[in-house]
């Protein structure tokens, strides 16, 4: 067991975990943070991104212990006092989503794009989102969406 | 994912002391905790190497490019000495996995793993690449063994990677579509007195192909290796690619990186 002490949407959070314990463990069955979902479980689909120390990262493919300390935000900590953030606004508005089960992912990626850099080509966008898997093919307007935040970012 | 015992030593001696025959290094883990979660491989202890300070870094002198192991992909792709020195190894990290796989996986993790199909171990092999280890140096041919298999031994530990700059270089993958792991890899890297075409994801280990570098190190054009049949025996066969169809892309692809050079 370990003391894993981490910044989790501005929240100081505490919890004595097993050492193999994922992220994307301590996230939803620890602090009931179930909006970063576990798509494929083989750090492919991207479902469970997350940010930690404002980077994105697959938070099913890393030890909770192992970023003990840092910085983390979930799809949870994005909207501000009730006010949807940009990136979700932005899926919203162009129907960015199906069934919606990626879609966590997506957003904490594309957030993470917009970061670095401030308009991105159609191109960078897709090449960006590789690691970001839809299985209801929604990624046309899953593109739109990002190229409408960084109108709004 | 099976229990274990999690350490986070503070130098490379206390590392090397934790490790056992059951226990693994562990740097960006996208390799490792995957295969500990599929039940592909279990350890009693988990020795993090990431607080270890010196194993991170990138270093340029005038010969050589320092990559230190705990390096992530994404630091590799985006420095602006790498970019200079030798631009196709920036490329290369930039176009490993995806963006969140970048932004934790590591170069000591690729190499020590050696995956048949990690983009990486060709830039070792192409760039003439000494690999230090907290025991010995080790020359990138004798250092990929086989399969998942290097010349690592217990307790033993990369700690950086030492590339020859070369006069030009590139490399060209294709991809997986669904994962980006390179179905099959050309790293083709001139240097002063030869040219190494170095080929990963074709077979079971990374290698260099000999015809190919030997004809470009006589001539270095696109022309000089046009029409150049590479036999489809030994190569991996799976849904994804067959031998033949391998064969043909490594040399269609080192073609390619010859143009790009």
């Amino acid at each position: 067991m370990t003391k894993v002490t981490l910044e989790v949407n501005g929240k100081k959070v505490s919890k004595e975990v097993p050492d193999h314990t994922l992220l994307s463990v301590f996230l939803r069955d620890n602090l009931n943070l179930t909006g970063t979902h576990v798509g494929c479980d083989t750090s492919q689909c991207g479902a469970c991104v997350v940010h930690v120390n404002g980077k994105s990262i697959k938070s099913c493919s890393t030890l909770a212990t192992d970023i003990d300390g840092s910085k983390v935000t979930t799809i949870e900590g994005l909207a501000k006092k009730g006010k949807l953030h940009p990136m979700q606004e932005a899926f919203k508005k162009t129907h960015g989503l199906q069934c919606g089960f990626c879609t966590p992912g997506m957003v904490m990626s594309a957030v993470d794009l917009l970061q670095t850099k401030k308009n991105p080509t159609e191109s960078e966008i897709r090449e960006w989102l590789e690691g970001n898997i839809c299985r209801c093919t929604g990624y046309q307007n899953i593109v739109a969406a990002v190229k409408e935040a960084a109108t709004k970012m | 994912m099976k229990s274990f015992n999690y350490h986070a030593p503070k130098d490379v001696k206390d590392a090397s002391k934790l490790a056992s025959s059951s226990s693994a290094f562990l740097a960006g883990g996208m390799t490792t905790i995957p295969s500990m979660k599929l039940g592909l491989a279990s350890y009693k202890d988990v020795i993090d190497i990431k607080n270890i300070k010196k194993l991170s870094g990138i270093k340029v002198s005038g010969k050589t490019v320092t990559v230190g192991a705990t390096t992530k992909h994404v630091e590799v792709a985006s420095s602006k000495e790498v970019q200079k020195a030798i631009p196709a190894l920036a490329k290369l990290a930039g176009n490993i996995g995806d963006a969140q796989v970048r932004n934790r996986g590591t170069i000591g993790g690729s190499i020590s793993n050696n995956d048949p199909s990690a983009c990486y171990p060709s830039a070792c092999m192409a760039l003439n690449a000494v690999i230090h280890t907290n025991k010995r140096k080790i020359d990138a041919e004798k250092f990929f063994v086989g399969m998942f298999e290097t010349a690592l031994k217990n307790g033993e530990l990369v700690e950086a990677i030492e590339f020859q700059i070369p006069e030009k270089a590139d490399y060209q993958k294709h991809p997986n579509p669904a994962s980006r792991y390179a179905i099959i890899g050309v790293f083709v890297a001139k240097h002063k007195k030869d040219v190494n075409v170095a080929v990963t994801g074709a077979k079971s280990c990374v290698y260099i192909d000999k015809d190919l570098s030997k004809k470009l190190s006589s001539s270095f054009s696109a022309a000089a290796i046009e029409g150049m049949e590479v036999k489809s025996s030994g190569m991996n066969s799976d849904m994804h690619a067959s031998a033949e169809y391998r064969a043909n892309l490594v040399s269609l692809y080192a073609k390619k990186a010859v143009e790009a050079c």
